[in-house]
């Protein structure tokens, strides 16, 4: 497979940036952030030359090259073995930049802002970037458990007549977690004369009706309850400071 | 009044007298009535006043009485024996215990006894599902029963009756009573009256002239609302079915926490309130008759919770009437109801406060 991608580069197209092709924005990599490759290439101030893989979805631009020019062995080599790398993310749409006059390369997956990537042995950190390539079956399969788990251990604390000392529990006053309205904090709470976060009326209703002890803001349980009530109101609008 | 109305009252006061003296000489009445109730034949037609408290939830714990649903179920006595004049009886709606525990039902039973009027007990699922009744049954007596006063037929029924989802997984007792006590319990089973009792509630009312006023007192809604909490009687139309050849028939039922009114065909139906705390509105199934109370306050304990009263009218009709606490009472009569109005409270999805 990785041969007869070695194969492909041979037709690779060299694209003139005069010709249709829109300049890079900026001249410092900082700068080059964001957009997809036709909105981010305004402006370019360098020569660049841009090679586009034979899937039109993965494109190395070379700086300090006018299009057309030939290119130093090394610098062929270089951009060839990126492209190549590149080739392996078969959904994504790729544009990387070799720039002129620093080690790094810049990489921008699917229109996400660029970023710096160690150029010394292409091992692409592409997970920063949810791994350059859509979420698997598997993968979201994964997410869903774990979420899954906190909800469920937030359904049972809310369930639970051990959150309080009375044997009151959060489900007797909100059923399915009815009438807690997450969606509405942060808001001016007025009995409490301040601006609450839901976590505030978790652990106002946990000391006052429940009679217990207030959970820690950052414990796994006040995530896991805040999560579990946030899951009943999926698809509800962020509404905040509704009264 | 009418010579119609005559003609009610009398069919009413024989029938009355009839069942009065079969019950009598089957020996049912002392245990089906209970000490201190009896049957009244001699005042047909004639307006009355009962009060009701419901859905006391007490939880036992090293506060005793001192707990806050110990507390609001100690004022709803007060405030029902501060009542002028005083309620002919009183019913208690069902869930006086939380969990069923026979500590909960004797502090219930102990609260209860300060009420002065005779006083008329109704089971729900947190009674119920610990013992199958059995600690109810001797605190209280039958679970089904039924009694005239003043010429209307009254029908306390068990409507808290759920298939067995307890033996073949090996339940303990003390789960299957949380498995009850959870409202929003995925794995719940909806409440039924059941065949048995539908057949003796036939029987009972066999007796009964169509014309005579009935009331029935259940603990869940004796229609479909929603399912999910189990604001839902299963047989609800095979209940309402046989209630249907009687002109008069209100039905008030606890469980539900909240302002709730409902009138199918010839039936009115009343909800009351608990003296815990409310439940919020289902998410859908609210009749259109009802005048949803504004969502209450929970840094006022006592908000959204109360106890109230109902008038039968002359005509055998209810007016019913809630008295939340800190609030102003709300009366839903017959006369708007029929009229297919809601009650002169504030009107449904208005922008009230939530908290």
């Amino acid at each position: 497979m990785k041969k007869n991608i070695q194969i492909l580069f041979i037709m690779v197209i060299v694209i003139l940036g005069a010709a249709g092709m829109p300049a890079f924005a900026g001249d410092s990599s900082e700068s080059r952030a964001g957009g997809v490759f036709s909105e981010t290439m305004k402006n370019y101030d360098y020569d660049i030359q841009v090679i586009t893989a034979c899937d039109g979805r993965k494109r190395v631009v070379v700086e300090g090259f006018k299009e057309g020019e030939l290119l130093p062995p090394e610098k062929a080599r270089e951009a060839a073995k990126l492209l190549n790398s590149l080739m392996n993310y078969c959904e994504a749409e790729i544009v990387a930049v070799i720039p002129k006059n620093r080690i790094d390369i810049l990489l921008s997956v699917n229109g996400e802002p660029f970023v710096n990537i160690d150029n010394t042995d292409l091992q692409l950190p592409l997970m920063l970037i949810h791994g350059g390539q859509s979420h698997t079956e598997r993968e979201m399969q994964i997410w869903k458990a774990e979420e899954q788990k906190v909800i469920e251990k937030g359904y049972k604390l809310f369930h639970s007549q051990l959150t309080g000392t009375n044997g009151v529990s959060c489900d007797m006053c909100h059923p399915d977690a009815v009438n807690t309205h997450p969606e509405t904090y942060p808001k001016f709470q007025t009995q409490l004369k301040k601006v609450a976060l839901l976590r505030d009326m978790i652990n106002w209703c946990i000391e006052k009706p429940m009679e217990g002890k207030p959970i820690p803001d950052d414990s796994e349980d006040m995530k896991a309850i805040e999560a579990y009530i946030l899951s009943t109101r999926k698809g509800v609008s962020l509404d905040y400071g509704k009264h | 009044m009418s010579g119609k109305h005559d003609e009610i009252i009398k069919k009413g006061r024989q029938l009355s007298r009839r069942e009065f003296v079969k019950l009598s000489a089957a020996g049912v009445a002392g245990i089906a009535m209970g000490p201190g109730i009896f049957i009244d034949v001699g005042n047909a037609g004639e307006s009355f006043t009962f009060a009701y408290a419901s859905d006391a939830h007490l939880i036992f714990s090293s506060k005793g009485k001192d707990h806050r649903f110990a507390r609001s179920l100690i004022k709803a006595a007060n405030d029902i024996n501060a009542m002028n004049p005083q309620p002919d009886f009183v019913l208690f709606g069902g869930d006086l215990a939380q969990l069923g525990k026979p500590e909960e039902l004797e502090m219930g039973k102990d609260i209860l006894s300060a009420i002065k009027a005779p006083l008329r007990m109704m089971v729900g699922e947190h009674d119920w599902y610990l013992d199958m009744g059995e600690k109810w049954q001797q605190l209280f007596g039958q679970q089904t029963y039924s009694f005239d006063h003043k010429g209307v037929h009254f029908v306390v029924l068990n409507s808290v009756i759920v298939e067995d989802y307890w033996t073949k997984p090996k339940m303990t007792p003390e789960q299957r009573m949380n498995a009850m006590a959870q409202l929003d319990n995925p794995n719940g089973r909806p409440f039924t009256v059941g065949s048995e009792q539908r057949d003796w509630l036939k029987n009972n009312l066999s007796k009964v002239a169509s014309t005579m006023p009935v009331v029935i007192f259940s603990h869940s809604p004796l229609y479909k609302l929603y399912k999910n909490w189990n604001f839902w009687t299963d047989d609800a139309e095979e209940v309402q079915n046989i209630l249907s050849p009687f002109e008069k028939v209100t039905v008030i039922h606890g469980h539900t926490h909240q302002v709730l009114t409902n009138r199918l065909k010839n039936v009115s139906f009343h909800g009351v309130l608990s003296t815990a705390w409310p439940w919020p509105y289902a998410p859908k199934g609210v009749p259109a008759y009802t005048s949803e109370m504004f969502r209450s306050d929970p840094f006022n304990n006592f908000d959204g919770c109360g106890w109230g009263y109902v008038n039968i009218l002359s005509s055998g009709e209810a007016d019913k009437t809630y008295m939340p606490w800190d609030r102003n009472p709300m009366k839903v009569t017959y006369e708007e109801l029929a009229a297919g109005k809601t009650g002169a409270v504030p009107p449904r999805k208005s922008s009230g406060p939530r908290y």
